[in-house]
């Protein structure tokens, strides 16, 4: 029996390696802290009632915005031990196997569970403020994606301790991933937190469409919209388009690995190319999905941060569509080596190309909004300005990769590595914390320390050009992405070296952002004007953070940019108070269900990963219970009485 | 929000309808795949055709696609909807068909 048990533990666990008992121990430490603290302080039940069952746009923003931090310090602790593997040559600080979780690792977690819940805590933190609504169109099912996130990110995340990460790459690329290549649970971790977190992504581009297009204030037409929210709208077209791809690109490999069906094989009829050319039709959106909310953000600081309107409003909102739709005729630039015919290289090319066009006239809007603008050098502005060039080079690099026959030379080397680097770090993550340095003090009611902030920028930009431009020189060289180590005769030494150094001053400008936030907690700014950037749009018309219905009286909007305009006018939500009489708020109740819905979809994914049939068929049934709960359920709204409304306003200082 | 609100029949009669058709439809293009009755290109054929279908009984049990209380949204969706469909598919198709020049 104990001899039984220890079988199976030593292949449950991930054994072997110091590494990762000494993460073990960190995580069991962690996790008693945690457990200690919340008993201690008698929190369990603010948790609870607070938190894990709010529906509450903001909070759950808030929930996202950490995940997000905790995800992009782990993919970043990832990306740090490669690059040490790879600082020198023959080197044997990793093995192939580890190199090979962990750039896994990093790729999946940073593009899946780091990109896209720091976008939609922006998206839930930002737009029904903007709009002047009290909350999403869909409060409950905004709690069921947050959870779904949450609960996938943490199955993946599992992989690492228990059962083994993936090896196969962030893109998963059959045959390696079958059967008969890839035995481990790894893959299946892979599979299912992925899958399950993405039910999610579908879920809430669909509710922030619906958000934008149903819960706008009386007078905000479409073309009065900010133009986050525009960006909002665009990323949510592409996320419902585009993420059915990867759900049945994921699941028929799934049914590959475990019901022994032939899809991606190259035995029985099974075409692996399928796969391929399945998770590019998501995969390509996908960076769309992840940068046009990052141009919406760059939108509303420059317009912000320039104390003028944006340059070229429709020119804006235009390209943003064209970019949603063309985005679509892209993907086989993913793989032009694969062997298509010159018709479907030279298509796809073009299309790749044309899509630097929208992208280009944004650029320029940019720079059009700036000119003779008063611009203020704050975080999110510093940012802004420190994305254009890099994302300049990263789209002419991009423009290199999409001439086909020119790709043939450059396919999976490190000059992709450095393109793709340059434009979502560039782009994405750059656009991410200048939303964060932006909307900060709206979801804390402080604003975080500029001194530090300046530390951590100029620790990350440099460190992001010491690190990245020499991969391009590597490529040229001819180092493929992927090698977990190389010979000190291909002269690639110090080019690797240089990168690494840079790896790390980035990881320095990390840790400036942890000191940063924790040093503003204490000392930063307290923002009680709710208005500290002098914005243009609603959200800053409220107190900082927005009180629990947002909005006393829902804003009449009669222009672009309404909260400027109001301004303007010298009215303020404030005066409206005064003048009109508070009324009852109508208000979605908080739920545990989603929480306990999201359990039962990570049991039944981990029942899947190991092939335990009951365990994944109770985590279903418990879903199919969640969801019978919840369409019996007639009660799940109430109203905030009028003189409560009142007192939170009183107390606020908006009467 | 509002769902108390609304009218609802008791039992939902057209969303079983619309379920038991997309389960036939399904099981249709499984059963041609899996029984090799006719030749590749004529399963193509029928199972775009059941695709087709398969999109109709969606919008018109599931989709609300006959309801509308305000600007025609959904009609723009459809539009986008059909020409990533279209991209997707036609895309797909004009790209694997480099399998028949490797051989």
């Amino acid at each position: 029996m104990f001899e039984h048990i220890r079988s199976f533990a030593s292949h449950f666990f991930v054994t072997g390696e110091p590494m990762i008992y000494a993460s073990d121990v960190a995580i069991v430490l962690f996790l008693v802290g945690i457990i200690f603290t919340l008993t201690y302080l008698k929190k369990w039940k603010w948790l609870w009632r607070e938190w894990i069952t709010t529906v509450d746009h903001k909070k759950i923003g808030i929930m996202y915005l950490i995940s997000a931090l905790l995800m992009m310090f782990r993919g970043g602790v990832d990306a740090l031990l490669m690059r040490t593997q790879l600082a020198l040559p023959n080197q044997t600080f990793l093995d192939a196997e580890h190199y090979n979780q962990i750039f896994t690792t990093h790729g999946t977690i940073m593009i899946l569970f780091m990109a896209m819940p720091f976008l939609f805590a922006l998206f839930n933190i930002a737009v029904p403020l903007q709009l002047g609504a009290r909350d999403v169109a869909f409060p409950f099912l905004n709690s069921v994606s947050f959870w779904l996130f949450f609960f996938g990110a943490l199955l993946f995340n599992l992989s690492f301790v228990i059962g083994g990460s993936p090896d196969a790459g962030w893109t998963s690329y059959p045959p390696l991933t079958e059967l008969g290549f890839d035995k481990g649970p790894g893959e299946n971790f892979y599979l299912l937190g992925i899958q399950i977190s993405g039910i999610g992504s579908m879920a809430t581009g669909i509710n922030f469409l619906v958000t934008i297009l149903k819960m706008r204030a009386p007078g905000m037409t479409l073309m009065r919209l900010p133009l986050f929210c525009w960006s909002v709208v665009a990323s949510c077209i592409i996320i419902i388009f585009a993420f059915p791809a990867l759900t049945v690109a994921l699941a028929l490999l799934l049914i590959d690995r475990v019901a022994d069906a032939h899809f991606f094989t190259m035995l029985h009829g099974g075409n692996p190319m399928m796969f391929i050319n399945l998770f590019w039709i998501w995969g390509h959106p996908e960076v769309y999905i992840v940068v046009l909310p990052a141009y919406g953000i760059y939108s509303e600081v420059v317009s912000t941060f320039s104390g003028k309107k944006i340059f070229g409003y429709k020119t804006m909102v235009i390209s943003l569509m064209i970019i949603s739709v063309v985005s679509y005729f892209v993907w086989a630039h993913h793989y032009f080596t694969m062997g298509a015919s010159a018709g479907v290289n030279s298509f796809f090319a073009v299309a790749s190309m044309l899509i630097g066009i929208p992208t280009g006239v944004k650029v320029f809007n940019w720079l059009f909004t700036m000119f003779r603008g008063r611009i203020q050098l704050k975080l999110p502005m510093l940012w802004t300005l420190a994305f254009i060039p890099c994302f300049a080079m990263g789209g002419a690099t991009g423009i290199m990769l999409a001439v086909a026959p020119a790709d043939y030379q450059y396919h999976n080397s490190y000059f992709l590595i450095a393109h793709f680097h340059q434009t979502l770090i560039g782009g994405v993550a750059f656009g991410l914390l200048a939303g964060m340095y932006y909307w900060w003090p709206k979801m804390f009611g402080f604003s975080l320390n500029e001194r530090l902030g300046r530390w951590a920028f100029w620790f990350f930009n440099i460190g992001f050009y010491v690190c990245f431009m020499p991969q391009y020189f590597l490529g040229f060289m001819g180092m493929t992405r992927r090698v977990y180590t190389y010979s000190g005769d291909t002269g690639w030494t110090s080019f690797n070296f240089i990168s690494s150094i840079g790896a790390y001053l980035m990881g320095i400008g990390f840790l400036f952002i942890v000191v940063q936030v924790l040093y503003s907690i204490k000392y930063g700014e307290r923002d009680l004007t709710g208005d500290p950037w002098n914005g243009r749009t609603l959200e800053w018309a409220i107190a900082s953070p927005a009180p629990h219905y947002n909005f006393a009286h829902i804003p009449e909007v009669t222009e672009r940019d309404a909260w400027w305009d109001m301004k303007a006018r010298g009215e303020s939500l404030i005066k409206v108070n005064q003048r009109m009489a508070f009324k009852p708020i109508h208000m979605p109740k908080n739920s545990g269900l989603p929480f306990i819905m999201a359990v039962f979809f990570f049991i039944s994914g981990f029942g899947f990963v190991f092939n335990w049939y009951w365990m994944a068929a109770l985590g279903l049934l418990g879903v199919g219970i969640c969801m019978i709960v919840r369409s019996n359920n007639r009660d799940s709204e109430y109203y905030i009485p009028a003189e409560d409304v009142e007192k939170t306003e009183a107390a606020l200082g908006r009467v | 929000m509002n769902g108390s609100t609304q009218k609802h029949a008791l039992f939902p009669i057209k969303n079983v309808i619309g379920f038991g058709l997309s389960l036939l439809l399904t099981f249709v293009a499984i059963a041609l795949g899996v029984s090799h009755a006719l030749a590749f290109g004529p399963v193509m054929m029928i199972i775009m055709g059941l695709a087709v279908l398969q999109i109709i009984v969606q919008l018109f049990f599931f989709m609300h696609f006959t309801e509308s209380d305000g600007p025609a949204y959904h009609i723009i969706g459809l539009a986008i909807g059909i020409i990533n469909t279209i991209a997707i598919i036609a895309g797909t198709l004009w790209i694997m068909t480099f399998n028949s020049q490797v051989h």
